[in-house]
């Protein structure tokens, strides 16, 4: 068993400091969007050691708020496409023939489109807000589960554990369910680890334009959107949330791909 | 197979495609919100006259495979509409545009090219080492960075904090256009440098550990020649990953345009999107939707000129 590296403890760490402002940013920093419009937009200073934003917003208190905006979105995503995605891959992978062929089209047809730009023209046009937006990434993003879990299962498909389950008589969905999926279980979630980070910039990306969250909400990408003609009256107002996404979306690939170095190492040792 | 029919059940598949896609398009009149008349109508006050000119040009009244058909047949003809927000007829607005998206893409992709590539060869050379580790965090780094982010941070830098470069603007003159590009053109370029480094690092990393090289370099071939060698091996994934960085590079210059304030058709976009100017929004998405599968093609065609295997249909991947 190989060491565990560096990177991927300071990503573990990245990841656990987020999830905790985000549970926990009500208590934190109950009044994150307090503004002062009487102080305006500040450099760092006592009490505001990032400063403050044009609306007087604390900028630290608006960081660890963000990310209670930030995540749930695309943890939304990365949960629904892993569900959509692993049901169609299942599917597609045990019974094959033209399930698995429309399954693959439809795959090919979705990642022939950039899923930022559907976003933006499908979320904009119609004007459903965040909620939609999440809708509309978790159908792109599922492609992406599905060859994943797809393949996987074709790997499985013929192997003796599920020659004996067919034997026995069981049920293709009880198959599939808790005889496959447990198998390849490692494979889904680093996948997804994947669509997270994905799904956290795309959302981000959004809310940056003005589709995402609604106004005012502590969203990184928004915070970003709000600051950014004000570059140089507080620099740290636009690199602390853009450093919160990069930070945040590296972490969650990082991890991703560690879990999927991991599952390919155990399949070759076998 | 042949290449004649090889590039011709390719066309095929694109124009399928390109069809379904159109639908798409044409279906988000119907997907915004109120009727397709107000939203044509846009904030022009509702006369007799103005929906009677509606009526006239969207045949509203038609059953709606006959409006998409009519649709469909004007923009064969060059015919976009005109935009709700300024009246202009949408076609000459996008040619406006189309420049400057392009210039801004190509730069990007010129600069990931020249950064992304050697770094993975140079990964895969010293797989492994610090060197290595250090350009495979730095692609994963990359890859996660979302083009706005990168765009304001180096603003701050490079614009505001040192001032070697302009911060908004287009510029006048070819040389001083280079220049202001260059900030935006390197924000596109980092997500494609991730993406650029880490496939061709993975691809030379399976080449190098073939039988091939171990016999070139045991018959006392020059290292360049046998880096060569692999380096053509793995034309392939590098494909699938050029064709992946200008897909995502023409998204990135949605939000790379509005950061920097670019004319551009991503500033297009988010204008007339927000604005609901459904005619403009569609002519975008139509256009984004030919450039990208004009990508896809070129992709597959190289595919093939780099690997014929998959032009006589064998099981190449």
């Amino acid at each position: 068993m190989k060491r565990t590296p560096i990177s991927v403890w300071a990503a573990l760490a990245v990841l656990a400091a987020v999830t905790a402002a985000a549970a926990f940013a009500p208590w934190l920093v109950p009044g994150a969007t307090d503004q002062d419009l009487m102080t305006g937009i500040t450099g760092p200073g006592p009490g505001h050691p990032l400063g403050t934003d044009d609306l007087g917003r604390d900028v630290l208190d608006l960081l660890i708020a963000g990310a209670r905006t930030a995540v749930p979105g695309a943890f939304a995503v990365a949960a629904g496409s892993m569900l959509i995605g692993n049901l169609i891959g299942l599917t597609a992978g045990y019974f094959g023939g033209w399930a698995d062929t429309l399954a693959m089209r439809w795959a090919d047809l979705m990642f022939s489109l950039p899923a930022l730009l559907v976003a933006i023209v499908v979320a904009g046009v119609l004007g459903g807000g965040y909620g939609l937006a999440i809708a509309v990434l978790v159908v792109l993003f599922a492609p992406t589960d599905t060859r994943v879990v797809r393949g996987a299962v074709l790997e499985q498909r013929h192997r003796p554990y599920i020659e004996a389950a067919v034997l026995k008589n069981l049920s293709a969905w009880r198959i599939m369910t808790r005889h496959i999926w447990p198998n390849i279980a490692s494979v889904a979630l680093a996948n997804a680890f994947l669509n997270f980070a994905y799904a956290l910039v795309s959302l981000s990306s959004l809310s940056f334009l003005g589709l995402g969250v609604a106004a005012g909400s502590p969203d990184w990408g928004r915070t970003l959107a709000d600051n950014r003609t004000q570059l140089l009256a507080n620099p740290w107002a636009v690199i602390a949330p853009g450093l919160a996404v990069i930070a945040t979306a590296a972490a969650l690939n990082i991890v991703g791909d560690w879990l999927h170095e991991r599952v390919d190492r155990r399949g070759r040792a076998r | 197979m042949g290449w004649g029919r090889f590039a011709l059940r390719r066309l095929a598949g694109t124009a399928v495609v390109v069809l379904l896609l159109s639908a798409g398009v044409f279906g988000l009149l119907y997907l915004a919100p109120g009727s397709v008349q107000q939203t044509l109508l846009g904030t022009r006050p509702a006369t007799a006259e103005t929906i009677a000119a509606i009526q006239a040009r969207y045949h509203l009244g038609d059953p709606v495979t006959v409006q998409y058909l009519r649709w469909f047949g004007d923009v064969l003809r060059g015919d976009l509409g005109t935009s709700i927000r300024t009246g202009a007829p949408v076609s000459g607005m996008l040619a406006d545009r189309v420049p400057l998206t392009l210039a801004l893409t190509a730069y990007g992709t010129l600069l990931a090219a020249l950064a992304g590539i050697p770094l993975g060869v140079l990964g895969a050379l010293r797989r492994g080492r610090a060197a290595d580790r250090l350009v495979v965090t730095a692609g994963v780094a990359g890859l996660s960075a979302p083009p706005f982010a990168v765009g304001l941070l180096l603003l701050v830098v490079f614009a505001g904090w040192l001032g070697w470069f302009p911060g908004y603007g287009t510029g006048e003159g070819l040389a001083d256009q280079l220049w202001h590009l260059t900030l935006p053109a390197a924000a596109l370029a980092v997500g494609a440098v991730g993406m650029l480094l880490r496939f061709s690092r993975a691809a030379l990393v399976r080449e190098l550990d073939q039988d091939y090289v171990v016999f070139a370099r045991a018959r006392g071939l020059a290292a360049p020649v046998v880096l060569g060698y692999a380096l053509r091996n793995s034309l392939v994934p590098m494909l699938t990953a050029a064709g992946l960085v200008v897909t995502g590079m023409l998204a990135g210059t949605v939000l790379v345009e509005v950061v920097f304030a670019l004319p551009g058709l991503g500033s297009l976009l988010v204008d007339s999107v927000t604005f609901k100017d459904v005619p403009v929004v569609q002519a975008l998405a139509l256009l984004l939707t030919l450039l990208i599968a004009a990508v896809n093609l070129l992709v597959d065609i190289g595919y093939a000129l780099a690997d014929p295997r998959v032009r006589l249909g064998g099981g190449a991947s």
